[in-house]
């Protein structure tokens, strides 16, 4: 087996469907209108979709829901017939597709596991002789002779799991087993990762757990729209995975409304918003460099009025204030149609999540309020790393033995 | 190890043991299910046509009396039913493709096995019940002859017949799913439109529809096995169809039924998953 021909190879693989808005389902609708044109939508799965997956590599596919990960898979299994491009595949294949290889609810588990295990390419013979096998690694001793019908989700689960790394493929898809199942059997599949890649088989991987991603894949790629949006480095595709995610979730998430507006409007808050990477943003990267502005626009004449802004997370827990004062930043004496714009620069240390910003403004020496939105602004942190605290403060840890031990 | 391509599925797969196999592991173990799935198992198999034998019995030789002047009706009605029953049973895989969506839609597999286990299960079915009509037979003093060496070559007739519908229904189903009531209509009317319950000699119509009758595979098939098994001196497919040059007409029907089925579910293979 030669480096250079890899196990899987993909070729502008474009994949659609068409979606009849009124689907034609029996003859007398077709012979009662024969010519009633039911229109249809083509839905672009995968759009040239390039790629290749060398052998013994970990391979993982990430992507939100609807970006075309099952489709490709389903066209790698075989499953689908591709319109346009090529794939290539070495070695024998076995799937594990949208949680499970269908099962046949009436049978027993005996039965099942003959079938699927020659639906995957073994004969009768070599899955009679794997069933003893199957069935420990399911840890379903107990449950042998029992119909499908009756196990638990889980339990077919961990059989289907256990048929399809049992079938000595060289080539395995595996479709979001870590969603169901319990956390010994999450650990089970974790082992069974290890053991593949020790020997040397090449996996293809989809999940939406991107700590999973980073665990296991040597490689990963993110689908977007059936497009290839990027391929590489566990870590860098599940940061662009994150940040995509919140940023297609943001406009369902409108901050709430106005209602709780305070002030004497002697000037006002006409607009606020976050900014990252140069430009207003309302996904902020942990770690990085990050801004909050606010526009004013003055309707008397106001001298020396204070700008502040708080920052709170989902449970309204405080996470940070800070005002012109206290960053040493001087207003001055401003009349009625003057704007300006305040703005703090800070670097993301927050925990992942959603914050709310409330921005306000208080007449020189602190009272009244002149205007003050609460939680007038929102956006998402975006990171891999949870602590579990409201913040990631940059740590360094040591570890200083204090006194020798006798024996070397 | 050369990369192969994968060009989606397809009714064979590609591996013609794969799909053997797999044909075969799905009818025992559909058989199995059925042996072992109730109580009395393949007692329901065997009491179902022999319930509608006694009836039909009963009503045909004690109140219409078309049974009595036909001789070995018993048998013939016994066995006429059970090979119905192979008929019936075998081309009720119209529904089996979407019956079994939950493997089609998750592995690849040659996508002809599950018609054609279907017609699988319905032919262990149709050796078990055959036997119980040997021994009906052989006790009702049918003698043993040379020409039983027929039968098995008009049961695989059958059987081809069977599986090309099978193969068609079945593939039809996945986009049409009022065949499956269409067919029921057609497998009633077949079943009176066949010489089953009566003697294609014995029903008071004109001689061309008699021959029309015979222009059926299912008709034909059905008469050749009375004439050879049960029946020598009841006219032969041929005979009753009017000369042996019309029984190409059925002939053709099996060959055409079969070549249709076989390239129409070809056809479809590859876009059933996304069409159910």
């Amino acid at each position: 087996m030669s480096e250079a021909s890899p196990a899987i190879h993909v070729k502008d693989v474009t994949k659609e469907f068409v979606l009849p808005h009124e689907r034609v389902h029996t003859l007398k609708e077709r012979a009662l209108h024969p010519f009633r044109r039911t229109g249809s939508d083509v839905l672009r799965a995968l759009a040239d979709v390039n790629f290749e997956v060398p052998e013994g590599e970990f391979f993982g596919i990430v992507g939100r829901n609807g970006s075309g990960k099952s489709t490709l898979l389903k066209c790698l299994a075989g499953i689908y017939r591709v319109d346009r491009g090529e794939i290539r595949m070495r070695g024998r294949l076995s799937t594990f597709i949208e949680l499970g290889v269908g099962f046949n609810p009436d049978l027993a588990a005996r039965d099942n596991v003959l079938i699927n295990g020659i639906m995957l390419g073994l004969s009768p013979r070599e899955a009679l002789r794997r069933f003893d096998a199957i069935i420990e690694f399911a840890e379903l001793e107990d449950f042998v002779d029992l119909k499908l019908k009756n196990y638990s989700s889980g339990m077919q689960v961990r059989l289907a799991f256990s048929v399809m790394s049992h079938v000595d493929a060289d080539v395995l898809l595996i479709d979001e087993v870590l969603a169901v199942g319990d956390a010994a059997f999450q650990q089970k599949c974790f082992d069974v990762f290890h053991r593949l890649r020790d020997e040397g088989k090449t996996i293809l991987f989809v999940t939406h757990d991107m700590g999973a991603v980073a665990r296991f894949c040597d490689r990963a790629m993110l689908l977007e729209r059936g497009r290839i949006e990027v391929i590489g480095a566990p870590e860098l595709v599940g940061a662009r995975y994150v940040q995509r995610n919140f940023e297609r979730a943001q406009p369902e998430d409108q901050p709430p409304g106005d209602e709780d507006r305070v002030g004497d409007r002697s000037a006002e808050i006409v607009d606020a918003w976050f900014e990252h990477d140069g430009r207003r943003n309302d996904v902020l990267p942990q770690g990085e460099e990050c801004v909050f502005r606010m526009r004013l626009r003055f309707a008397t004449e106001l001298d020396n009025p204070i700008c502040a802004f708080l920052l709170e997370d989902e449970r309204h827990h405080p996470l940070f204030a800070i005002s012109n004062e206290d960053a040493g930043a001087i207003t001055g004496t401003h009349g009625p149609g003057d704007e300006a714009v305040f703005g703090v620069t800070f670097r993301n240390v927050f925990a992942p999540g959603r914050i709310y910003a409330t921005p306000w403004m208080l007449h020189d020496g602190g009272a009244p309020i002149v205007d003050r939105r609460p939680r007038l602004v929102t956006a998402i942190v975006t990171g891999l790393h949870r602590s579990g605290g409201l913040v990631d403060l940059p740590a360094t840890a040591s570890y200083d033995r204090m006194s020798e031990r006798a024996e070397a | 190890m050369p990369a192969a391509r994968i060009t989606g599925p397809s009714a064979l797969g590609g591996s013609r043991r794969r799909f053997l196999y797999l044909a075969a592991t799905l009818a025992i173990t559909e058989f199995k299910l059925r042996f072992f799935g109730s109580v009395l198992g393949y007692l329901w198999q065997l009491v179902r046509p022999l319930m509608l034998f006694a009836v039909l019995y009963f009503v045909f030789t004690k109140f219409v009396k078309i049974g009595g002047s036909v001789p070995h009706y018993p048998v013939l009605l016994l066995a006429n039913i059970v090979l119905y029953t192979f008929f019936a049973d075998g081309t009720g895989a119209v529904s089996s493709m979407v019956d079994r969506e939950g493997l089609v839609r998750k592995i690849q597999f040659p996508r002809m096995a599950v018609p054609v286990s279907v017609v699988l299960t319905a032919s262990f079915n149709l050796v078990l019940n055959m036997l119980v009509v040997l021994g009906f037979a052989l006790a009702s003093g049918v003698e043993p002859r040379w020409s039983w060496l027929e039968a098995p070559f008009l049961i695989a007739l059958l059987a081809v017949l069977v599986v090309g519908l099978a193969m068609l229904l079945s593939a039809l189903y996945v986009r049409f799913r009022d065949i499956k009531p269409i067919w029921e209509v057609v497998l009633q009317v077949a079943f009176y439109a066949t010489p089953i319950i009566y003697a294609i000699e014995t029903i008071d119509v004109s001689q061309r529809i008699r021959e029309g009758i015979m222009l059926s595979p299912l008709a034909a098939i059905l008469q050749q096995f009375r004439h050879a098994v049960i029946d020598p001196s009841a006219p032969s497919a041929a005979a009753a169809a009017g000369g042996s040059a019309r029984l190409l007409i059925p002939a053709a029907v099996v060959i055409g039924v079969a070549a249709l089925g076989f390239w129409y579910f070809d056809r479809e293979a590859p876009r059933m998953a996304e069409d159910l």
